[in-house]
């Protein structure tokens, strides 16, 4: 899976912009679903069985990025976030526009004062020597560049969020080979804006039950404190986040799937951030829901690790849950 | 029968004047409502005044593989809404939508149906520390007085008093936002276009979280929206030396496309042809810098199973307070823009 | 269809009301409008209140509060379904011709409280579930409902085990623990990550017909339709009545949209409790207790509606008061406005004190008012009554 988790973490794709990573995907799952359909928001839904109970898994395909909101006299590029972007993750990092133009973010005053400026008084510089033939006009997309790392057990990447969550998606898709329910594996779009992009899909797939397949935060390094979640202890079965109560029926299948297979995992009740599930708990009549999060430190960072049998692991529940005919009481 | 290509004329500027002059506050839109019915009924096939109180008009066109388009231009406007009667005809008010309390004090103000007039005062300068002065008057130590005799009953709702003027290049007047908006939707109605059907929604509740354009597409149920809005122009010069690089828009420069705000991401196709159009056709147009705001556009895209939208507005100076400005050019070339793009929309915008 | 006799009674002033039992009911169109005299409900409504304040039904976690209120509804309605994440569906049937259509009235069921995030040296970190004002919590009896259900109470650990920039003001959320006195081996047997914490005081009267504990937001609220229900068995109507007990209103205000998205009423009336006058809570956004039912009015309900139920709530001599929210009600009213093609919706307030705490006080009378106000108006709505909804009279009178 390292190969690929590589190959989609080096793809250019911040919210609204997913084109690319679209391709992507597409060319990994050509073959393994039985149909392939984009829909209104850009969502690429890909569907395994027919006929039995309905499921949709969610991954998001978008990562946050940066929007150029003005190219000033001397030729550098003032931006704003898209989705979560911190301060204290900018300053010194390099960032690749979706066109191609590369850039570095400085820091109104330099970088020799211990204050951390907002967004505002950030920039990039894109090494223009002026505002004549500027590569960069107001609106143009950007996203964090740095390059893959893969540290054995462990492996870093930018967009680990939730590039992750598709590979193990992508993977699972590919070891289900056959299951008598109906799934659908959904990579989204727009999660990190606002989970845009599953509440519509789920809309239009009107699904049974479903989860999304995320990263989550860590506690296991120095002054954490209470986050109870740590790499290399396996999955976690998400029961709570900032947006979202698990539905406890979906909980139990999975802690229930997870111990009967013998497959590592934690429980995660995470304070703050959420994911797609919590817009698709809420779409027409109401979906039952959960999550699978693989944990994850430094998320939102452009160095985001997570613990490689974690997701490997994460593989084995999915597949574990999807396989056999679905049939809990409550559907 | 109108000419083949909107102007602004006399009738537009009386009709933009009503509008501006109207007292709609989100929750109680009827008076526009009113005013912009009269003017559509006798150019579009069906209408309806839904349960929330938008407007909500048709305009079939033919041919086979057309799309539905739906227009949005949200009828409501910031203001007040009276809680508590304090006796002697003042009244304690809350602000409905996002006011910056410091325009409040020392302006005049018209409450309910019958525009009774009315003042938000200050204390007496005399009776004030320097100290003081340099707080902001606070919403709830401001009090709206009608007056000693007032009938008037907690639950109305007021605006700052109607003040309309056309002055040289420019409009001023409060509720630009979105009035330039309705007064545009309407003149396009005026117009047919056979490509598409066109779903025209006049909507309520905008500033208090985009409430009534989620429900009109939910009804309507388009291929795209295209939301027409009045967007902030931040584009004073910096008060010491140095460019200003927050303007948002700027007035004189026409039509403002949106790429994102912190409702929407909007659609790069529907983004990437509203620029082709206005280049091919020689309209002036910035793009509205990416950041913070909404539009009715976050509440249309995720409606359903999800709607591509894209938003263009009209600048306007010194937003949700007792006066704006805007520049009648940007108006003209607003609606110039948006009425070629409607006529050239195809099913081909929407194929990736 | 059975046959029924409606008894007319005398009506007298609503606080000196007797109620005759009728064991025979008999539906006839002379009987269109019938005055109905009642008892003094309390002896009947406490005890079924005091059960459900007495049951969990977190956010997400109703399924114990929701199976008293099926218990209850279930001789009261014609059918009794669940939503796709857990809201109550009872259905009363009217006796309109069909196409009939339908009113929903929505009351959650779900209540506040806390979740365990951590179990470490035999103590229980926790997160909350809803909007808690941590200050209530040291002090405050809990349930731990883990492999068993363990008794505990929230403490504020001594100072000295706190960071310093922690110690002064109030205890925030992520320092106080639960105590359940168990072992730490034990303890952690038993109690697991994403556990939930209830509150375990219990009910108790007060002078005045008033009564404590916590929850009463919104269990009061679903005592009230319990009571709009009953009225019903001897009330002809003719809509369909949908009485709906929402889950997750204090995190996401989800059971309402999805409820209200399936059921497709042609309109919605929510039933929660309000602000109540007391310490601290003077303001023009609270009422006194005891003194009647409030009337939501703002741009998320509709003014006709208002209208309506302010005529009959003249009537019927119910004091009320009106409810001014400038946009968000802050209640199930304001997902169910905004669900399918938009919903003409309505919210009544039973005013409550000390909102969010454990010792939460509401009026009976309040109650009951509710109550009755809710089965006199689906028991007068005609058939084309969303026909004449309209926009064009907004005044405030």
């Amino acid at each position: 899976m390292k190969p690929l988790i590589r190959k989609l973490t080096d793809t250019f794709s911040p919210s609204g912009y997913e084109d690319a990573i679209r391709d992507v995907i597409r060319a990994e799952i050509k073959g393994l679903a039985d149909e392939i359909r984009v829909d209104a928001l850009g969502n690429l839904i890909a569907r395994k069985g027919k006929g039995g109970t309905r499921l949709m898994v969610a991954a998001h395909m978008d990562e946050i990025g940066l929007m150029a909101t003005h190219v000033d006299q001397k030729g550098f590029v003032r931006f704003a976030g898209i989705g979560g972007v911190y301060p204290r993750n900018l300053p010194g990092g390099r960032v690749r526009f979706v066109n191609g133009s590369c850039g570095v973010i400085g820091l109104d005053g330099g970088t020799f004062s211990n204050d951390l400026p907002p967004l505002e008084k950030m920039f990039i510089d894109v090494g223009a020597s002026g505002i004549a033939n500027h590569p960069i006009k107001t609106g143009d997309v950007a996203a964090f560049e740095r390059p893959f790392l893969d540290l054995g057990d462990r492996v870093v990447a930018k967009s680990m969020d939730d590039r992750i969550g598709c590979a193990v998606a992508i993977e699972s898709l590919r070891a289900l080979k056959s299951t008598s329910n109906e799934v659908y594996f959904v990579f989204t779009t727009q999660e990190e804006v606002g989970t845009r992009g599953a509440q519509t899909s789920a809309y239009g797939i009107d699904p049974a039950l479903g989860f999304s397949i995320d990263v989550t935060g860590w506690g296991d390094t120095p002054g954490q404190r209470d986050f109870d979640v740590a790499l290399g202890k396996g999955p976690a079965i998400k029961i709570r986040d900032g947006g979202m109560l698990s539905d406890p029926r979906i909980v139990d299948w999975m802690i229930g799937t997870a111990e009967k297979n013998r497959i590592p995992y934690q429980r995660e009740v995470l304070l703050g951030g959420t994911t797609d599930a919590r817009a698709m708990q809420l779409v027409r009549g109401g979906i039952p829901v959960g999550c699978i999060s693989i944990p994850c430190r430094y998320v939102h960072s452009p160095s985001e690790m997570i613990d490689y049998a974690d997701a490997q692991n994460a593989v084995k529940l999915v597949v574990a849950l999807l396989r056999p005919p679905i049939k809990l009481q409550f559907i | 029968m109108p000419s083949r290509t909107p102007a602004l004329g006399a009738a537009q500027f009386r009709l933009l004047e009503k509008l501006c002059n109207a007292v709609g506050v989100s929750g109680a839109e009827a008076e526009v409502r009113r005013v912009v019915l009269d003017e559509i009924k006798s150019y579009v096939d069906e209408l309806e005044v839904d349960a929330l109180g938008n407007l909500l008009a048709t305009k079939t066109g033919g041919g086979a593989k057309r799309l539905r388009v739906m227009l949005d231009a949200h009828m409501d406007e910031v203001g007040f809404i009276l809680v508590a009667e304090d006796g002697e005809g003042l009244y304690r008010f809350k602000i409905v939508g996002g006011i910056d309390p410091r325009n409040l004090a020392g302006k005049q103000v018209v409450v309910g149906k019958e525009r009774k007039p009315g003042v938000i005062g200050a204390k007496p300068i005399h009776h004030t520390t320097p100290d003081e002065r340099k707080k902001p008057l606070a919403e709830d130590a401001l009090r709206i007085d009608l007056g000693p005799e007032s009938k008037i009953k907690a639950g109305e709702r007021g605006t700052f008093a109607p003040n309309f003027q056309r002055v040289g290049p420019s409009l001023m007047s409060k509720s630009l936002d979105n009035r330039l908006g309705v007064a545009t939707l309407i003149e396009l109605l005026k117009f047919s276009y056979s490509n598409l059907d066109l779903c025209a929604a006049f909507t309520v509740q905008e500033e208090i979280g985009l409430r009534g354009a989620k429900v009109g597409a939910q009804h309507f149920k388009p291929d795209l929206a295209i939301v027409i809005d009045s967007t902030p122009a931040n584009d004073l010069p910096m008060q010491f030396e140095s460019e200003n690089i927050s303007y948002n828009t700027r007035l004189g420069l026409g039509p403002a496309i949106y790429v994102s705000n912190a409702s929407t991401m909007d659609d790069p196709r529907l983004v990437g042809f509203m620029r082709d159009v206005a280049e091919k056709a020689g309209i002036p147009y910035q793009i509205r810098q990416p950041g913070g705001g909404g539009t009715n556009a976050g509440g249309i895209q995720r409606t359903g199973a999800g709607v591509p939208v894209v938003s263009v507005s009209i600048p306007h100076r010194y937003t949700h307070s007792a006066l704006s400005v805007a520049r009648i050019e940007d108006w003209k070339n607003t609606l110039a823009l948006l009425h070629t793009a409607v006529q050239q929309i195809t099913p081909a915008l929407l194929r990736r | 269809m059975t046959k029924r006799m409606l008894i007319v009674q005398d009506i007298a002033d609503e606080n000196h009301v007797v109620r005759k039992p009728c064991s025979r009911e008999y539906n006839h169109p002379q009987f269109q409008h019938v005055a109905f005299a009642h008892q003094a409900l309390m002896s009947d409504i406490l005890p079924f209140l005091k059960t459900l304040i007495s049951a969990p039904g977190l956010s997400a976690y109703e399924q114990p509060v929701a199976k008293l209120i099926e218990e209850k509804w279930r001789p009261l309605v014609d059918e009794v379904t669940t939503s796709r994440i857990g809201s109550l569906h009872g259905l009363k049937k009217g006796h309109g011709k069909p196409p009939r259509p339908s009113v929903m009235i929505a009351t959650h069921m779900d209540a506040i409280g806390l979740m365990v995030t951590k179990i470490a040296d035999g103590l229980i970190h926790l997160d909350e579930i809803g909007g808690i004002d941590v200050r209530i919590l040291p002090g405050t009896p809990v349930i731990v409902h883990g492999r068993q259900d363990l008794p505990g109470v929230v403490v504020m650990p001594p100072l000295k085990t706190l960071p310093e920039e922690a110690r002064d003001g109030a205890i925030g959320l992520r320092h106080l623990l639960v105590d359940t006195g168990q072992l730490p081996s034990r303890l952690a047997n038993l109690v697991h990550i994403g556990d939930l914490v209830s509150f375990n005081t219990p009910p108790i009267e007060l002078s005045g017909e008033v009564i404590s504990g916590h929850s009463l937001d919104n269990r009061a609220s679903i005592a009230a339709l319990t009571i709009c229900l009953e009225e019903l068995q001897a009330k002809s109507h003719l809509w369909d009545v949908w009485a709906v007990a929402t889950a997750q209103e204090e995190e996401t205000l989800g059971g309402a949209a999805t409820s209200a998205f399936h059921l497709t009423p042609d309109l919605a009336v929510a039933v929660d409790v309000t602000f109540a006058k007391g310490p601290g809570a003077d303001s023009w956004e609270t009422f006194p207790l005891g003194k009647g039912i409030t009337l939501g009015w703002g741009a998320n309900l509709h003014p006709y509606l208002y209208k309506e139920f302010k005529m009959l709530a003249e009537q019927l001599e119910i004091p009320f008061a009106m409810d001014i929210s400038p946009a968000h009600s802050g209640t199930d009213a304001y997902s169910i406005q905004v669900a399918r093609e938009g919903i003409p919706t309505m919210l009544i307030g039973i005013p409550l004190r000390y909102m969010h705490t454990p010792v939460e006080v509401v009026a009976v009378k309040d109650i009951q008012r509710a109550g009755r106000l809710l089965a006199e108006f689906v028991g007068g709505l005609e058939m084309d009554f969303v026909s004449k909804i309209s926009w064009e009279d907004e005044d405030a009178k």
